[in-house]
């Protein structure tokens, strides 16, 4: 098992440092300009020095070697230093947002609770509604249950939460007034009533992912239980005169959550990714709308950071669940 | 009826002024807590660092100028004592100075005295060549800035500048204090965050804390030099979100009090409205989309460094038969209908603002007139072809139609391209990202800059009510080409040596109606010359709560020029 993990653990590093490179070389070729969104009013001759003092003119490969020193050391000790107030932040240039000129790291570490919050809700709450929903659907397949978990999970999957997301805003902002339609980031919890304002706000954003979720991973569960239940070691354990709860909840379930454990696991790191539309409705100001508010402005420091970071997690999850699955699953370590 | 919609909006603004007489009575913080959106969040307090709009109206409140522009267009003495003319001797006589003298005891809002040291240092941080201030063009021309006394600034300038009131004077030119930005010099600018974040300012409001894309809170200035404002004690300026949902949360949920550019659909708008809990502020400023013709020829066949440059002549469009033609066969109010209801009107001036400085002299291009342009074009030759595009010396009348990604341009383009083939002319459409077509890459293909097509479409302004810079921008030797690394704002490349000569007679010419004068005449010869085709005048377009009182909408200098006079609303 730790063969295992050491083997995967050494090929994730070099995976990581490629996968930056690509990312820096792509946003590097992608047209685009930050002083395009700037007025007109604005004369070429002034957008030119102003590219110039972002550092638009060094050659391609120096500038990716300063990025990579400040990503991997100067801005993870600040990030640290910021949110735990020991003193080890370098005095190093740190990597600077092309639209605020200040420090990525920074708007980053402001930016992360809210994603976690709000897009993590989302899934904790999509995964205790599907694991139910897609045991029972299974058990009872073809039951006016199951039907109507389909046609629920069928309606998530396949209307996008930019609908979703504004359909509820009309009936509950708009209409009924219940919620606000705009995520207010500067509340901070401080007594009951801030408290009934963060959870009255954060509502209807987590409803939303949490639809969407639901959805996908219900439609896993289901079919991965299928899969299980017309197995000989079910009708084994059925003739050995086992309760039908533990033969479903114990035997069945556990083989059946090989696959969703995984899927669920791959799917953490979009926590994190935000959900950019979702975000961007809701006025969440979460890291995924500052990943697309980056792109919009072209600010490419901002952009690599945020991708990098998110290559490194996903690459990190996967790692994850390829251990759980060696856990879970003994026969696919290969030891 | 459009027009009386937009004429209203504007009344409607206008009607909101006498509503200060009685804000005399109104303390200070007395109305509490107001709330405004900007859909595209604020990204630094420093407008010199940003360059952009949305920062530029952020800091406004914060950090001042000497003077500005008030919602008709006439020069308000701010932190000046008075506009410096030429008759109380301010501006020197060979129109080769301006001496500015600040209102006594101001202080920023950390209890200091403002100086004309403050001022000075001010040119001094934005003309740093490695600074990248995106506002040093404020300061071009400029021989000298000297504090003379305390109090008293001269700005001396290398040649006679009839126009003196461009540096220090606006939104786009406040006055930083040197106590607080004298470490951030040039390269050094951009490292300090602490600075760009929560600037000392003189403003109604200073900033209590910015969390960069997202939020920005104010808090009112105790230092703010008039005793009783301003009347909003806090202001949360929230970023985010879309222009849709900044509508709807002015005009249907009332979680706003004001939205900033609501560039929206006509319909979408309209139904908006309906909320009832909000009302449209629109008003018209120099803002125009246009049809720029390219009069050089940017055929791909050419070398990259001969391509679209005065080299070589455009085959087709050095006709101004041809030019006319494509004029002709615009409906330009259908255009403004479907892509900007009440926040556009439509345009065929160059010049489309101030009121005073726009030519009457060109509405016939309001009435859309196929006989006559192809009439035109049968007399320039051009006959039509088996597929009812015109053909001349076995040359199809083929133009290449560039503009940006954006909904209401390519509904003009569909639009236009019909009624061009109505007149035998065939446009290929093409858009090209926003973020590419308006870069400032001398090695893209695509810039609006370049101009690499026949035809483009996109809209341009002027800072401030003097169109003269904009003017300028047309004559010989200011377009753009490879010597000029691709620089340049004559898109065109239109060269018209009575234009030129005009033109230089505008930047001599001190005495404003004569001025007027010749703004009209330049417009005309460039219109007439339909040298480009304009469209539609763009307004300004904001939402206020129904309880938030006092906003007077500017289109001449930042919307919250005002903001230490808005207040709410008793009910």
């Amino acid at each position: 098992m730790l063969t295992y993990t050491l083997r995967r653990l050494a090929f994730a590093v070099p995976t990581v440092l490629i996968i930056s490179l690509v990312v820096f070389l792509m946003l590097d070729m992608a047209p685009g300009d930050p002083t395009s969104s700037l007025p007109l009013t604005i004369p070429m001759e002034i957008r030119e020095e102003i590219r110039a003092a972002l550092g638009l003119g060094e050659p391609v490969l120096i500038r990716y070697v300063k990025w990579l020193q400040m990503m991997v050391i100067n801005e993870p000790l600040h990030m640290i230093a910021g949110a735990t107030g020991w003193d080890i932040a370098p005095d190093g240039p740190r990597i600077l947002s092309w639209q605020t000129r200040s420090p990525v790291g920074d708007i980053i570490v402001q930016r992360i609770p809210q994603t976690l919050w709000v897009v993590g809700l989302g899934y904790v709450f999509g995964i205790l509604i599907a694991l139910p929903i897609g045991v029972i659907s299974a058990y009872r397949q073809y039951s006016w249950f199951d039907q109507v978990g389909t046609f629920v999970s069928m309606v998530g999957f396949s209307v996008p939460t930019f609908f979703t997301g504004v359909v509820f805003i009309l009936i509950f902002s708009v209409w009924l007034g219940w919620f606000p339609s705009m995520y207010d980031t500067t509340l901070s919890v401080t007594d009951w009533d801030s408290f009934v304002r963060q959870v009255s706000q954060i509502v209807m954003p987590v409803a939303v992912l949490a639809l969407y979720n639901a959805s996908q991973i219900s439609r896993f569960m289901r079919a991965s239980m299928l899969d299980n239940l017309n197995q000989d070691y079910v009708r084994t354990a059925r003739a050995k005169g086992m309760r039908e709860q533990t033969v479903v909840m114990v035997h069945v379930l556990r083989n059946s959550m090989i696959p969703v454990v995984t899927v669920i696991a791959i799917g953490i790191p979009t926590v994190f990714t935000g959900a950019i539309i979702t975000e961007q409705i809701f006025r969440v100001n979460g890291l995924g709308d500052a990943l697309i508010r980056a792109i919009y402005a072209s600010d490419w420091p901002m952009v690599q950071t945020i991708t990098f970071i998110f290559a490194i997690l996903i690459v990190f999850f996967n790692l994850i669940a390829d251990v759980l699955y060696g856990i879970l699953d003994p026969r696919i370590r290969y030891d | 009826m459009k027009r009386r919609t937009a004429l209203m909006g504007a009344v409607a603004a206008l009607a909101l002024v006498p509503a200060l007489a009685t804000a005399q009575e109104r303390e200070r913080g007395s109305s509490g807590h107001l709330n405004v959106i900007y859909w595209q969040a604020v990204s630094t307090m420093n407008p010199f660092l940003s360059g952009g709009t949305k920062e530029m109206n952020a800091a406004s409140i914060v950090l001042e100028p000497l003077a500005r522009f008030d919602n008709e267009g006439q020069l308000v003495a701010w932190l000046a004592e008075e506009i410096p003319t030429l008759d109380n001797g301010g501006v020197a006589e060979d129109l080769m100075s301006i001496t500015w003298r600040l209102k006594e005891g101001l202080v920023w809002s950390d209890g200091t005295d403002v100086t004309a040291g403050d001022v000075v240092f001010t040119y001094e941080y934005c003309t740093h060549p490695e600074g990248g201030c995106a506002y040093r063009d404020r300061f071009a021309g400029i021989e000298s800035v000297e504090a003379v006394d305390d109090h008293t600034i001269r700005i001396t300038f290398e040649d006679a500048t009839p126009n003196p009131y461009l540096p220090f004077v606006g939104a786009g030119s406040p006055i930083i204090q040197r106590a607080q930005f004298e470490n951030c010099m040039g390269a050094r600018a951009p490292e300090c965050t602490d600075q760009n974040f929560a600037p000392i300012g003189t403003g109604p409001y200073k900033v209590a804390n910015l969390r960069p894309n997202d939020v920005v809170e104010f808090v009112m200035n105790e230092n703010y030099r008039v005793a009783n404002q301003p009347y909003f004690e806090t202001i949360t300026w929230a970023g985010g979100g879309d222009a849709t949902g900044a509508a709807r949360a002015v005009f249907q949920t009332g979680e706003m009090d004001y939205a900033w550019n609501l560039q929206l659909a006509p319909e979408v708008i309209a139904q908006m409205e309906a909320g009832g809990r909000g009302e449209l502020l629109v008003d018209f400023g120099p803002l125009m989309e246009r049809i720029e013709i390219n009069f050089t020829d940017p055929s791909p066949d050419l070398p990259d460094d001969e391509r679209g440059t005065r080299m070589h002549p455009h085959p087709i469009l050095t006709d101004i038969r041809v030019r006319e033609a494509l004029s002709r066969a615009i409906d330009r109010e259908l255009l403004t209908e479907i892509g900007y209801g009440p926040t556009g009107r439509p345009a065929c001036n160059f010049i489309v603002a101030p009121p005073a400085m726009v030519s009457p002299n060109n509405d016939d291009c309001l009435v859309q007139d196929i006989d006559r342009a192809n009439a035109l074009l049968d007399e320039a030759g051009w006959e039509r072809g088996s597929d009812g595009i015109r053909v001349k010396d076995g040359e199809r009348l083929e133009l290449l139609f560039q503009t940006s990604t954006n909904a209401v341009r390519q509904d003009f383009q569909a639009l236009i391209q019909q009624w061009w083939r109505e007149i035998g002319v065939e446009a290929q459409l093409r858009n090209i990202d926003a973020s590419v077509f308006f870069g400032s890459d001398p090695s893209s293909p695509d810039t609006y800059v370049k101009f690499w097509a026949d035809v483009e479409m996109y809209a341009s302004l002027f800072e401030g009510t003097d169109p003269t810079p904009h003017l300028e921008q047309r004559r010989c030797g200011r377009e753009p080409r490879p010597e000029t690394q691709w620089q340049g704002q004559n898109i065109n490349r239109y060269c018209n040596e009575e234009y030129d000569a005009l033109w230089a007679e505008l930047n001599r010419e001190p005495e404003p109606a004569r001025r007027q004068e010749l703004v009209i005449q330049l417009n005309d010869i460039f219109v007439q010359d339909y040298a480009h085709l304009p469209l539609v005048a763009r307004g300004r377009v904001s939402a206020k709560a129904n309880t938030l009182g006092g906003v007077v909408l500017n289109v001449w200098d930042s919307e919250h020029w005002n903001q230490a006079e808005w207040y709410r609303i008793e009910e």
